[in-house]
C-alpha cells in the first residue's frame, strides 16, 4: 500500500488551518486600539528578546529553564526540519539526520515537562495543559519513527500497515496540538502569540535590561467627545498589543503565587485576569478554566466578549480594587505581561466614567481635588509640621542644591517623625536645601492608582509648573510614591522643569553623602535587623542596593526575610488599596510582618511612609518599625566641633 | 423594606427640579459642587430613577454657565444642566419662579443655604412666597408620592425625622441629613451639556452697596458638663434639646397662637 502522500497531506493541511488560525487571532487583536509601535523592529528583535529578556526570568528556575530551551527549541528546529524533509521532500540525509536530532532534543523535554505535571504546583493550570507533554511526544517521536528511512538507518517502506496507521494518528494528534491549536486556542498559542508578544510590546523599553515603570496618561480629549470612553471598558479598548499581551500567558500562575492580595484571600488572581481578559477578546465564558480562580468567587459564571462591558458579567469590580499594584505578578511573569497597566485601566473607567470608586475612594477624590491632600486638610497648614524647622523655602531663596520633595506625609503625625529625622540628618551633612512648603501638591500618586487620571494630570502640571519656577539639581523625597511619579510619570506632560534634574529617593540620596563621609555614624547596637523592600522603590525604581548599604555602614547585618529584594512582598499600602479596601481572610500587611518576624529580627527597616504605618498597623507583640532616616539620625555623631553645625545643631533641637 | 425605596403612583409621571449654587470647599475655599446641593441633585436622581423611569429631573441653576463646579454636579451622570444666564448682580428669584411655573415642576429641591454668597438660606422661602407654594424646610428624604401628595421626612436635630405630608407642587430644602451624594465622574462631567437661556432680571440693589468680608469665626461659649457619670454623659449628649420657657400651644385660637409669637420675637428684639 502506498501512502506516500499521506503525511504531506495531513502536514499541508495543519498548516493550511494553523495559518488560517493566525489570521483569525490576529484580527481579534487587531480590534483593539492602534499603539505606536514599530513592527518591523520588534520582529527583527524578538529573537534576541526571547533568548535574553524572557529567557532571564525563566531562568530563575533552572528546571523549567532547561526543559523550555530543550523542548521550545526542539520543536521550533523539528517544525522547520520537518517542512524541508517531509512536505518538500527535500532527500537530503544531511538534513535527515538534523532532523533527528532536533526530535530527539524536544523528546528529552517534553519527558521533563511530562514529569512535572505528574505532580504539579497548584499555581499551575491543569485542564488541557496536562494533555501537552503527551502532545509533544506523541509528535517528537511519530515524527522520529517517521524520519529514519530518510536517514538511512530503516530502509524505505518499513513498517507495517499498522506502524503505518500508529504513526499517522500520533501524527494527527501532535500536529492538531502544535499546528492547528497553536492558532485555533490551544495551550500552544502561547508560542505564537508570545513570540508577537515579545516583538510589539507596549513597552518596549523593557527589554535589554530596561525598567519602564510609569503608567501611560490617558487621552482626556476623550471626555469632550460624545461616545468617547476614559480608560477600558470592554476588551476593544485596550490597545491591540494589550490584547496580543494577555493571549501569550502560558498559565503558569506564577504571578499569582506572588501576588499578596491572592495570599491574603482577597477576590483576585492575577492569572485568572489575564485569562478573563483572553475570555473577554475572544468571547466565551471561564467555564474552560483550569487554575484557581479569584478566592471566594466559583469558576463558570463569567461571561464576556470583545464588545461587552468587561465589570458588567465577566470581572467584578471588587477583583479590580483589590490590587495594590504592587507588580510582584509583572516582574515575576515570564511572558512580560502587564497586568497593573490592564487592571488600572479598567479603574480608570470606573472611576472617569461610572463614579464608582468604593469606600472611601470618592471621598479621597473629593478631597485631593479640592484641597491637593487626600484627607482634606487645609492646603495652607501643610507646612505646620515644620514650624520648629526653619526650613528654607524655595519660595525665598529660587534656588538650593536639593529640593526636598516633603509629600503628604507632611499631614500625618508618624511620617512627620520621619520627615524631621530627614531633616535632622539633612542639617547635619550641611545639605544647601529647600522645600516647596505650601506650593507642593499631593504628587497624584493615589488618583492615579484609583483611576482619576484626570485629577493626576491636574495635579502633575500644577506641580511641574511650581518646580519650572525654581533651580536645584536635585529632589529628594522621603516617599516613594512621590518618588515614582516624579521620576517617571511626570515626563508625559511636555515640562521641562525635570530636564537635568536627579529625582532621588532619601535612601539613595543618604547613601551617597555616608559614602562621602558628609555623615558621621556610630555602629548600631541594637537588635537584629530586617529590611522591607517597598514595591515603589525596588520593583518600580530598582533601588534595592542603597538602603542596605545604609545599615550596613551602620555595621547591621540584614536578616534578609525570604520575599525580598526583587520578590518582596507588597506591605498593603499601594495603589489605593487602604482606601478601596476589599474584604479578605487576612490583611496583607499581617503576612508581611509574619515574614519579618519570622526572620527573628526585633526592627523592621524601611522606606516608605506607607509602608511605615502599614506594618506599624499590624498588633503587637511584633518588631519595631523604623524608617532608615529614623535609624540613621539615632546613630549620628554630633562631634565637629565646627560652629556653623553646633548652630544647626541647636536650632534642630 | 428601606425607608428610602421610593413609590409613587405612575399615572402622572412627576417633574423634579434641583435647584444648584456654586459651593465652596471650607478648608480650601475652592469652588466645588456644593453638599446640600448635591444632596439635592442626589435625591432629585433617586427619586427619578436616575432619570430613566419616565419621571424627569432638571438641574437648574441661575448665573454662569462657564462656572466649572457645574461640571461636577453633572459628573454625578446628567446629560445636561439648565443654566438660566444672568448678571452676577441680578436677583435670580424672580426667573427661577418663572422657569418653576413655565417647566410644570412638581418638587423643587435646593440645599439649606448657600456655600459662598450671600448664604442666607432664603432663596426656597422667596421662590415659595413668589409662587404661593407650601415648603418644607430641611428634608432628610422623601418617601413617597401618591395621589398629587408627598410623604417628606423632615430631619430634626440629633438624628429624629418627623414625617409630613404634603400637597405638590412644593418646595423643600434639603439637609446635610439627607444621602450623601454620589461620586462625580470626570467623564460625564466634561460631556453634559449646559443647556442655557439667557434672562434678564432687576439687579439687587440692596446687595450692591454690601461689602463682603470673610466670615470670623464667632467665640463658642465653653459647655459646662456637670454630668459625673458615664451614663450621665451619654445622655447629656443624646437627649433632646430641651428648650427653656417655651410653651406648647396646641389648643388656642390661631389669633392666640400669633399674638404670642409675635410677642416673642419682640422680646427677642428680632422685630422692632
Ligand atoms: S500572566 Fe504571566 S506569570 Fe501569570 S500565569 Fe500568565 S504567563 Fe504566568
Ligand atoms: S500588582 Fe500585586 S496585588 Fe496587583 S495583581 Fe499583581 S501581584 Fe497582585
Amino acid at each position: 500500500m502506498s501512502v506516500e502522500w499521506l503525511h504531506p497531506l495531513l502536514i499541508a493541511t495543519a498548516l493550511a488551518l494553523a495559518v488560517i488560525g493566525a489570521v483569525r487571532r490576529v484580527n481579534l487583536w487587531r480590534a483593539g486600539k492602534p499603539d505606536q509601535i514599530n513592527l518591523i523592529a520588534g520582529l527583527m528583535a524578538m529573537p534576541g528578546r526571547y533568548l535574553h529578556d524572557l529567557h532571564d526570568i525563566v531562568e530563575r528556575g533552572k528546571y523549567m529553564s532547561r526543559t523550555h530551551a530543550a523542548t521550545g527549541g526542539g520543536f521550533v528546529l523539528s517544525a522547520l526540519l520537518v517542512i524541508l524533509v517531509h512536505l518538500l521532500g527535500i532527500d537530503s540525509q544531511i538534513l535527515a539526520w538534523a532532523l533527528l536530532a532536533a526530535l530527539a532534543l524536544m523528546f528529552v523535554g517534553a519527558l521533563f515537562v511530562f514529569k512535572r505535571r505528574l505532580n504539579p504546583p497548584s499555581r499551575i493550570s491543569k485542564g488541557p495543559w496536562m494533555r501537552l507533554p503527551k502532545s509533544l511526544l506523541a509528535f517528537a517521536g511519530a515524527f522520529f519513527v517517521l524520519t529514519l528511512p530518510a536517514a538511512g538507518v530503516l530502509p524505505e517502506g518499513s513498517g507495517g500497515v499498522l506502524l503505518t496507521v500508529v504513526l499517522t494518528a500520533l501524527i494527527i494528534w501532535g500536529m492538531g496540538e502544535l499546528f492547528f491549536g497553536m492558532t485555533w486556542g490551544g495551550p500552544m498559542k502561547h508560542a505564537f502569540a508570545g513570540a508577537l508578544h515579545l516583538a510589539f510590546h507596549r513597552r518596549q523599553e523593557r527589554f535589554g535590561g530596561g525598567r519602564s515603570t510609569g503608567l501611560k496618561p490617558v487621552d482626556l480629549s476623550l471626555a469632550q467627545e460624545i461616545g468617547g470612553v476614559l480608560g477600558v471598558a470592554k476588551p476593544t479598548d485596550f490597545k491591540w498589543n494589550q490584547l496580543l499581551g494577555f493571549d501569550a500567558c502560558v498559565q503558569c500562575g506564577k504571578c499569582e503565587a506572588m501576588c499578596p492580595a491572592f495570599a491574603a484571600g482577597q477576590p483576585l488572581n492575577p492569572k485568572k485576569l489575564i485569562q478573563d481578559m483572553v475570555v473577554g477578546l475572544a468571547g466565551g465564558t471561564d467555564a474552560n478554566y483550569a487554575g484557581s480562580p479569584y478566592p471566594g468567587k466559583a469558576i463558570g459564571n463569567a461571561k464576556g466578549g470583545p464588545d461587552h462591558i468587561i465589570t458588567d458579567g465577566l470581572i467584578d469590580p471588587e477583583t479590580l480594587w483589590s490590587c495594590t499594584t504592587c507588580r510582584a505578578c509583572v516582574e515575576e511573569c515570564p511572558m512580560m505581561i502587564e497586568h497593573v497597566d490592564a487592571i488600572v485601566d479598567m479603574r480608570r473607567y470606573l472611576t472617569m466614567e461610572k463614579g464608582k470608586t468604593p469606600n472611601k475612594g470618592a471621598e479621597v477624590l473629593d478631597n485631593i481635588i479640592a484641597t491637593d491632600n487626600p484627607n482634606g486638610y487645609a492646603p495652607a497648614s501643610r507646612t505646620n509640621w515644620a514650624a520648629d524647622q526653619n526650613l528654607p523655602l524655595m519660595r525665598d531663596v529660587k534656588e538650593a542644591e536639593v529640593l526636598f520633595w516633603v509629600s503628604d506625609g507632611a499631614f500625618d503625625m508618624r511620617s512627620q517623625r520621619i520627615l524631621r529625622a530627614f531633616v535632622k540628618l539633612l542639617k547635619a551633612a550641611n545639605v544647601d536645601f529647600a522645600v516647596l512648603g505650601d506650593e507642593e501638591l499631593d504628587s497624584g500618586d493615589v488618583a492615579r492608582r484609583l483611576g482619576d487620571d484626570a485629577t493626576f494630570q491636574s495635579l502633575a502640571k500644577r506641580n511641574l509648573d511650581v518646580l519650572s519656577q525654581y533651580k536645584f539639581s536635585k529632589i529628594v523625597t522621603t516617599d516613594p510614591h512621590a518618588y515614582h511619579c516624579l521620576r517617571n510619570e511626570y515626563n508625559d506632560f511636555g515640562s521641562d522643569a525635570l530636564n537635568r534634574v536627579e529625582v532621588l529617593h532619601h535612601t539613595t540620596f543618604l547613601n551617597q553623602l555616608v559614602q562621602l563621609g558628609s555623615l558621621k555614624l556610630s555602629p548600631f547596637t541594637g537588635a537584629k535587623v530586617t529590611y522591607h523592600d517597598p514595591c515603589y522603590l525596588g520593583r518600580y525604581n530598582g533601588e534595592y542596593e542603597a538602603p542596605r548599604e545604609l545599615l550596613r555602614s551602620m555595621g547591621i547585618e540584614i536578616a534578609e526575610m525570604e520575599r525580598s529584594g526583587f520578590r518582596s512582598r507588597c506591605c498593603g499600602g499601594g495603589g489605593g488599596a487602604p482606601i478601596t479596601d476589599i474584604p479578605g481572610e487576612r490583611r496583607i500587611a499581617d503576612m508581611r510582618m509574619e515574614d519579618a518576624s519570622s526572620t527573628g529580627a526585633e526592627l523592621v527597616a524601611v522606606g516608605c511612609q506607607q509602608c511605615t504605618a502599614m506594618l506599624e498597623g499590624v498588633v503587637e507583640p511584633r518588631p519595631q518599625v523604623k524608617d532608615i532616616a529614623e535609624i540613621l539620625v539615632d546613630q549620628l555623631v554630633d562631634s565637629t566641633a565646627d560652629s556653623s553645625v553646633g548652630q544647626l545643631a541647636r536650632e534642630v533641637h | 423594606m428601606q425607608p428610602n425605596q421610593f413609590k409613587v403612583d405612575v399615572a402622572s409621571k412627576l417633574k423634579i427640579v434641583s435647584l444648584v449654587s456654586v459651593g465652596k470647599h471650607p478648608q480650601s475655599g475652592r469652588v466645588r459642587r456644593s453638599d446640600q446641593d448635591s444632596r439635592a441633585v442626589e435625591l432629585g436622581l433617586k427619586l427619578t430613577g436616575d432619570n430613566r423611569s419616565g419621571e424627569s429631573l432638571t438641574v437648574l441653576h441661575a448665573g454662569d454657565p462657564r462656572e466649572q463646579s457645574l461640571r461636577s454636579y453633572a459628573g454625578m451622570g446628567l446629560k445636561s444642566v439648565r443654566v438660566l444666564q444672568l448678571d452676577p448682580s441680578a436677583d435670580a428669584i424672580l426667573p427661577l419662579g418663572q422657569h418653576l411655573l413655565q417647566c410644570g415642576a412638581d418638587i423643587v429641591l435646593t440645599g439649606v443655604r448657600a456655600e459662598s454668597g450671600e448664604s442666607s438660606g432664603m432663596v426656597p422661602y422667596q421662590l415659595a412666597e413668589k409662587l404661593g407654594w407650601p415648603i418644607v424646610p430641611r428634608v432628610a428624604n422623601i418617601v413617597s408620592v401618591e395621589g398629587g401628595v408627598a410623604e417628606v421626612l423632615q430631619a430634626l436635630p440629633r438624628g429624629q425625622r418627623r414625617s409630613v405630608m404634603v400637597q405638590l407642587p412644593f418646595i423643600a430644602s434639603v439637609d446635610s441629613a439627607a444621602p450623601e451624594a454620589r461620586q462625580s465622574a470626570f467623564g460625564p462631567a466634561s460631556r453634559a451639556l449646559m443647556d442655557i437661556e439667557v434672562v434678564s432680571a432687576s439687579v439687587d440693589m440692596t446687595r450692591e452697596s454690601w461689602e463682603e468680608v470673610p466670615a470670623r469665626k464667632r467665640p463658642k461659649r465653653l459647655k459646662v458638663v456637670k454630668a459625673k457619670t458615664a451614663a450621665e454623659r451619654f445622655k447629656a449628649a443624646t437627649a433632646k434639646s430641651q428648650g427653656e420657657g417655651g410653651k406648647v400651644m396646641k389648643n388656642e385660637s390661631a389669633v392666640e397662637q400669633a399674638q404670642a409669637i409675635f410677642d416673642l420675637l419682640k422680646e427677642e428684639g428680632v422685630l422692632r
